[in-house]
């Protein structure tokens, strides 16, 4: 039986997904199990797999474009058997680049198309229907912005009202950006001055989630100095005395492991800092699960290391390097990356002294690490001696943890990090 | 000046109808098993059998194909018996009484009789009672011409309902859910009478009816108290009787919201929500839908003993959240 190939949905938020890369072309034969496509979603690439054995036909599914979910990009058919009819994918987005409209910054994406007129058909709902009965409006002109590109009663509407335009976005309660449109930045600049960039899908949903984190999370910041000459000494020692594994040393752990491991450690001992605000109630975590962000090329994503609490150094340092290799290559699935309890953002090895990071919702707190550098300190008898010292900055979302837990949870995270040995008891 | 209302629990509305429509009535007789000094399986019953006496609150054996029988032939020879089922499960064992007597024999007789007959039967999950006593089995007489099937959801309603169905001449199944008989409500004093046959508005909006019963009304409104914030409006219709459907009320709020959403706990298919779609689709109503009809109902499956599996096999206030937001974004 011919089967359907669509666009899956494979994240919560997910309304369109671009296909970066088909592996098969027109006509080729699949297996059920074949990575048939890749695909570009908000936040990760994924492979999706043939569903069927068969031949690869009407491969409509073009790339680079975003195609509502559950739209057809393509069928499998048994051999001798007819291709149904399907109708190219609509993009979802009609306009060129730069696309006025962000495709993610509104919960309903303004999917626009012509619709589906598969066998002479169009695809409306009987709303929609009718209101072009109505107003003597011709359906078959009109574009869709349902699934399917399947036109809905607030198409026919918004034909009626402007004909020129023939989608009207539902009613949306959008946390939208608010950013001027690009029309009104470029008349700044003339003309052969600039070229122009495409948002991708990760771009979209970083801009959108740190406007919704810095304008709505109330943040404020608390900064500390840690003494790392112990830290230091301790992670040498550790890496010295790392057991071989076919040759190669089984942990080589970095100062970044051990900031983890800390931070996990305190918000543990700290349990009222490890929250998640909620306009109903204050969700209060059983486990600690530190997000620590990532750089990945075009932006940046926050793996999770799952019950942080609870892991050695060792399992930390191997379980981020494998998150951090394939953040980088975009394999990450939604859930290790999504949710988490805290998180830590380390911009040392830039150099950078110290700053302050954005909270990430649903965490209620981050911890912005800075680089360890030499730098004179005043001792207990007023001598001034070289030590290495970093600077961490706490950003906290102070609906749910005040200004004295706070100074609590970080003043936790510089005892760890200044008595390292407490961290492997 | 306005007295604060008066608040009682589900289980309370029920006893104080009861007993409200046995000092009116001499007629009215209580059955079931272990309703009288025991007070009822889930103590709807209470003390009543030292107010009312023995001969009116009946402890009937068990055997609910025999209780029910007595009962019917009660009510036809002119009593106006409550029988209580300890569990709406066990309808099962008295279906002949219930569908092959009670339901027809008005009709039968060429009207020569009537059976005015209460059942009441506590009904559905999350009390961790397994699969024999867990289910939600409205939709099996609702499909029975000849009965009256209701859902109260409130302690208000419950009441003014199952005294509308005592002073009703045919026969009214009443499910009651279990995890209703501790919720309280405002429950007026006296008597008064909620109609067998009208759905309630219980929130209105504009952008996506919800249809519920039962428990599934209270959790339609913690989804849409949600949804209100993020920009949905809910209107939410408490059905309250299955049969008759108040068609009237129902596909009203469908026109005005172009999407719908039938919320039940009883197993989906074949279910209330495949008759209300079946119906929304032969109305008028159908010009107006803007996107497919959702369907919430139970899975297919007894309701497990394990209480996370017995929640994840009905609806979930989640569960409608979502779909709720699907239909109106436009992703179904």
């Amino acid at each position: 039986m011919a089967s359907e190939v669509i666009m899956p949905k494979v994240d919560m938020d997910m309304a369109t997904g671009k296909i970066s890369k088909w592996f098969f072309s027109e006509g080729d034969q699949v297996k059920k199990g074949d990575v048939l496509f890749e695909i570009e979603t908000d936040k990760a690439a994924m492979e999706i797999d043939a569903q069927a054995d068969g031949t690869l036909r009407n491969v409509t599914g073009r790339e680079g474009i975003d195609i509502p979910v559950g739209s057809p990009v393509a069928w499998i058919v048994a051999a001798g058997e007819d291709v149904p009819d399907a109708a190219a994918p609509p993009p979802a987005e009609a306009k060129a680049e730069p696309a006025a409209a962000p495709v993610d910054a509104a919960p309903v994406a303004p999917v626009v198309s012509k619709a589906d007129s598969a066998g002479g058909a169009v695809r409306a709902t009987p709303l929609a229907r009718r209101l072009a009965r109505d107003k003597g409006l011709d359906l078959a002109g009109l574009s869709g912005s349902g699934p399917h590109g399947r036109i809905v009663g607030a198409d026919v509407l918004a034909a009626g009202a402007a004909p020129a335009a023939a989608c009207a976005a539902r009613s949306a309660p959008a946390p939208a950006v608010p950013a001027p449109g690009p029309d009104a930045a470029l008349k700044h600049f003339p003309d052969d001055s600039y070229t122009l960039q495409a948002h991708t899908g990760m771009r979209r949903t970083i801009a959108r989630r740190l406007v919704e984190a810095k304008s709505t999370v109330p943040h404020f910041y608390l900064t500390a100095d840690c003494r790392l000459d112990a830290l230091l000494t301790l992670r040498t020692e550790l890496n010295a005395a790392a057991p071989s594994v076919d040759g190669a040393p089984a942990y080589k752990l970095s100062v970044n492991d051990m900031v983890i491991k800390a931070y996990a450690l305190a918000l543990t001992a700290t349990p009222d800092a490890n929250v998640s605000w909620t306009e109903e109630q204050l969700v209060r975590h059983r486990f600690v699960d530190v997000g620590v962000a990532v750089s990945v090329p075009g932006g940046l994503i926050t793996p999770i290391i799952r019950h942080s609490q609870a892991k050695s150094l060792s399992a930390i340092s191997n379980e981020m390097k494998d998150l951090a290799a394939r953040a980088r290559a975009g394999k990450l699935k939604p859930e290790e990356y999504q949710g988490g309890t805290g998180a830590v953002s380390n911009l040392g090895m830039f150099g950078v002294r110290e700053f302050a990071a954005i909270i990430n919702p649903p965490h209620a707190t981050i911890l912005a690490v800075g680089a360890g550098e030499r730098r004179p300190v005043v001792l207990q008898d007023g001598s001034i001696a070289a030590a290495t010292v970093m600077s961490v900055t706490l950003s906290t979302d102070h609906r749910a943890v005040d200004g004295a837990l706070g100074a609590e949870l970080i003043g936790r995270f510089r005892a760890f990090i200044e008595n390292p040995m407490s961290m492997l008891v | 000046m306005n007295a604060v209302p008066r608040e009682l629990s589900y289980s309370q509305a029920i006893q104080e109808a009861m007993a409200l429509a046995m000092e009116a009535d001499e007629r009215v007789i209580l059955m079931g098993e272990d309703i009288g000094v025991y007070g009822g399986a889930f103590q709807v019953t209470g003390d009543l059998i030292e107010r009312f006496g023995p001969d009116r609150v009946m402890d009937t054996p068990i055997s609910e194909l025999g209780g029910a029988g007595v009962a019917v032939g009660a009510a036809v020879t002119g009593l106006r018996p409550i029988f209580e089922f300890q569990f709406s499960d066990f309808a099962a064992l008295a279906m002949e009484q219930i569908v092959n007597q009670a339901a027809k024999m008005r009709y039968m007789l060429g009207g020569a009789v009537s059976v005015p007959v209460v059942m009441r039967f506590p009904a559905g999950s999350g009390t961790g009672a397994a699969a024999q006593h867990s289910q939600s089995i409205e939709a099996w007489l609702g499909h029975v011409p000849g009965l009256k099937v209701i859902q109260p959801a409130t302690p208000y309603d419950v009441k003014g309902m199952l005294l509308a169905a005592v002073a009703d001449p045919d026969p009214v199944m009443i499910f009651e859910h279990k995890l209703l008989y501790k919720m309280k409500g405002p429950v007026p004093e006296g008597y008064y009478t909620v109609p067998l046959n009208k759905a309630e508005v219980r929130r209105e909006g504009g952008d996506v009816t919800i249809v519920a019963t039962s428990i599934m009304v209270h959790k339609a409104l913690e989804a849409a108290e949600k949804l209100a914030e993020e920009g949905i409006s809910v209107e939410v219709v408490d059905l309250r009787s299955i049969r008759p459907i108040d068609r009237e009320t129902v596909i009203a709020s469908v026109k005005k919201t172009s999407r719908l959403i039938c919320v039940y706990e009883g197993v989906k298919t074949l279910g209330i929500g495949a008759e209300i779609s079946a119906m929304i689709a032969e109305s008028e109503a159908f010009d107006y839908l803007d996107a497919p009809i959702v369907r919430l109902g139970g899975s297919e499956t007894p309701i497990p003993y394990n209480p996370e599996l017995e929640k994840a096999a009905v609806p979930q206030m989640p569960d409608i959240l979502a779909a709720a937001r699907d239909l109106v974004r436009g992703v179904r």
